[in-house]
């Protein structure tokens, strides 16, 4: 990656036109709101942003077009998405007893090395599941694309043909929240990445779907406090960097021992904190500059020092 | 009226402390209350009018059944005072006897009801009982569409009445979980059960679910164990819906609900058909069973439920994945919906259980819509960062 990326808080009070002032971008900006489902053409607050020179590439009008037009593929995306629930599901049952595992041994035992060793071995446990979940998907992924290949159905190389061109003209790529499952699933559909090579600035579910490895997480949804969980691959811009987009409001910040062991799993990935007005330009590969608000391996809230940075 | 109470006495008391107590007197403390007093856990009820004897009619578990109330002497006011615990729903009406009639009757003083299809009560929100907001209409919610389907049976030699709700945004081109609730008439008019779906789909707390309201023709024989209604269940209604619509039609993508004897329904379709769902939503179910004799007290109409849950606890087996359960304390099944819970757990199916200072209502089994529906069939919350 040799274009800036740029990761913002939530933009209920929107900062993106002074982050776009202040890289001084010129020309139109290509836009993807497909996150926001069947709301995705409600963009003119969006452009209003942008000056008016906002292209919406229209990702998940697109989408639709290829569930009506090619039912053949929509019929096999379908038998996929069965396929990845099921994965899911039972990694899911298997990550609940081992993060039961992780924090019985955190409250059991008394102090010491060999205390601590024993929780090490516990986390290890749930990465080595973490890993072996992800690779699994990517394989479900990799097998649907040998069997279904996009680019030779006619209807989706005509969209992806149509989106790069839109790509090439555009002098940054904008990438707004929502559903991260869908948004990511029609980047990768319509082959974003491919034509990359301008600045993209993303916040929310666009900053997630930007990274190696997406981590769904909400601690105070109405089910009650659920487990952090890998759901796949995302566009690998950044690598090594899990999004924490509205952390205060959806994680249980105060609870230091749940967010040490939410940081302790995904080392040496920072757990970046996506809060309103923040602005992260990530470097190459996706290293945060000092400033950044990451969870540490103690479970606290610390901010990024030039050392570590 | 409310507020801080500790130390102070209550409304009804300082009123009868008063030296003259005259019509306008009490007019003035009628005008100022609302009715029934809620006072921290005391609430006072009131009725004014003349009388021989003025009773509170309830039928909640642990009070006594009979609550009569006192007059204020010299007037024609009448009180009693009862204890009601934070978050209580509490149903009653008033039973006044003149000149040996004793008539009963919502209480005029109060503006709250609850509706069923036995008719209406009065009913009295404790300290700390709240109506769900998203019980209630929101303006941002997008409807779902209901619609009206015949569906013939063969085996319950009928055309049943289906409505069937589609989520807002349907599409055929998706596919969609299916909720069967027993009773579906009543849960649209008594649970608010359209309102509560657009809502809590809106909001994302539940998944964009297909739901079909059934209503029985004789719902205590339909509904009791009965062979027929479960054929018409797994064979007819479900295989006919997931013809038409675009549905998961698969295990996982059902689940069968129900409250008191719905509840019963549900269960024993699964129980006959075991592979047919996986989840199931029983609230208040009319679980009656005997340890013992046969004295379950539920009189004749509970003869089959009896020999089918005294069965099913005698050799408990895995019917579903996953039961969301749920009961009013203050409502005489509660015994037997506690016991289950472990006849469930031991038979190896994941049990959320819930109770709620409720009786067995409508009210109640629509405040627990939210926690039902929503682990059952979880929204996609966790994937949405705006």
């Amino acid at each position: 990656m040799t274009f800036p990326v740029v990761l913002l808080g939530p933009q209920r009070t929107p900062t993106l036109d002074m982050v776009v002032q202040s890289m001084d971008l010129n020309g139109r900006f290509a836009t993807i709101t497909a996150g926001w489902l069947e709301r995705e053409p409600d963009d003119e607050e969006l452009d209003d942003q942008l000056d008016g020179r906002g292209v919406n590439l229209s990702l998940y009008a697109r989408w639709l077009d290829v569930q009506e037009r090619d039912p053949e593929f929509a019929a096999a995306e379908r038998r996929l998405r069965a396929v990845l629930d099921e994965v899911q599901e039972l990694y899911l049952l298997r990550l609940d007893h081992g993060l039961a595992a992780v924090h019985d041994v955190r409250r059991g035992g008394e102090p010491g090395p060999l205390h601590a060793a024993a929780v090490t071995e516990a986390i290890d446990a749930v990465r080595a599941l973490d890993e072996q979940h992800l690779a699994r998907i990517n394989d479900v992924h990799n097998e649907f694309y040998e069997l279904w290949p996009p680019h030779e159905r006619p209807v989706i190389a005509h969209h992806r043909a149509e989106v790069a061109r839109l790509l090439e003209d555009a002098a940054a790529l904008i990438v707004t929240g929502g559903h991260v499952g869908v948004l990511v699933n029609a980047m990768h559909l319509f082959n974003v990445s491919a034509s990359l090579g301008t600045p993209v600035i993303a916040w929310s579910a666009g900053a997630m779907a930007l990274t190696d490895r997406i981590v769904l997480f909400h601690d105070r949804s109405v089910r009650g406090p659920s487990n952090p969980e890998v759901y796949g691959r995302g566009l690998s811009l950044l690598r090594d960097v899990v999004p924490l987009p509205h952390a205060s409001a959806r994680l249980l910040l105060e609870d230091a021992d749940r967010m040490s062991v939410f940081a302790r799993r995904f080392v040496p990935a920072r757990c970046v904190l996506l809060e309103a007005g923040t602005r992260v330009d990530t470097g190459s590969g996706g290293s945060c500059p000092v400033g950044t608000r990451v969870l540490a391996e103690d479970g606290r809230v610390a901010v990024l020092e030039a050392a570590s940075a | 009226m409310s507020g801080p109470t500790f130390g102070r006495k209550l409304a009804i008391n300082r009123l009868r402390e008063r030296r003259s107590l005259d019509g306008a007197a009490i007019d003035r403390f009628l005008a100022r209350h609302d009715v029934p007093i809620v006072e921290g856990s005391r609430c006072t009820f009131v009725h004014r009018g003349e009388a021989d004897e003025v009773q509170l009619i309830h039928r909640t578990v642990g009070l006594p059944e009979q609550l009569p109330m006192a007059r204020i002497g010299g007037t024609d006011l009448w009180y009693v005072v009862v204890e009601l615990p934070e978050g209580s729903r509490f149903e009653y009406q008033l039973e006044v006897a003149i000149d040996g009639r004793r008539d009963r009757f919502n209480d005029p003083l109060n503006q709250r009801l609850a509706h069923s299809p036995m008719g209406s009560t009065s009913v009295c929100y404790a300290r700390g009982y709240h109506i769900p907001e998203w019980t209630q209409p929101h303006p941002e919610a997008r409807p779902g569409e209901l619609l009206d389907l015949v569906v013939p049976s063969r085996a319950l030699r009928r055309d049943t009445d289906v409505a069937l709700y589609l989520p807002a945004r349907f599409r055929r081109s998706a596919r969609y979980p299916l909720l069967v609730v027993h009773d579906g008439g009543d849960f649209l008019h008594y649970a608010s059960m359209r309102t509560v779906l657009d809502n809590l789909i809106h909001r994302l707390d539940v998944a964009e679910t297909i739901v079909a309201f059934v209503n029985p023709a004789d719902r205590l024989v339909e509904y009791a164990n009965s062979a027929a209604h479960a054929r018409y269940l797994t064979t007819e209604l479900v295989p006919s819906l997931e013809a038409d619509f675009p549905l998961l039609g698969t295990r996982a993508g059902r689940c069968l609900m129900g409250s008191s004897f719905g509840a019963v329904a549900a269960l024993s379709a699964a129980y006959r058909y075991p592979a047919f769902c996986a989840s199931l939503i029983l609230q208040s179910g009319s679980f009656v069973f005997t340890d013992i004799g046969n004295d379950h007290g539920g009189g004749p109409v509970f003869e089959p439920v009896v020999r089918f849950v005294n069965r099913y606890r005698a050799t408990a087996r895995r019917v579903a994945d996953r039961i969301f359960s749920s009961c009013g304390v203050y409502e005489p099944l509660i015994i037997p919906n506690r016991s289950m819970v472990h006849t469930f757990e031991s038979a190896g199916m994941a049990v959320r259980y819930v109770e709620a200072r409720d009786g067995h209502s409508w009210e109640n089994w629509r405040d627990r819509l939210q926690e039902g529906l929503s682990w059952i069939y979880p929204g996609p919350q966790k994937y949405f960062y705006e």
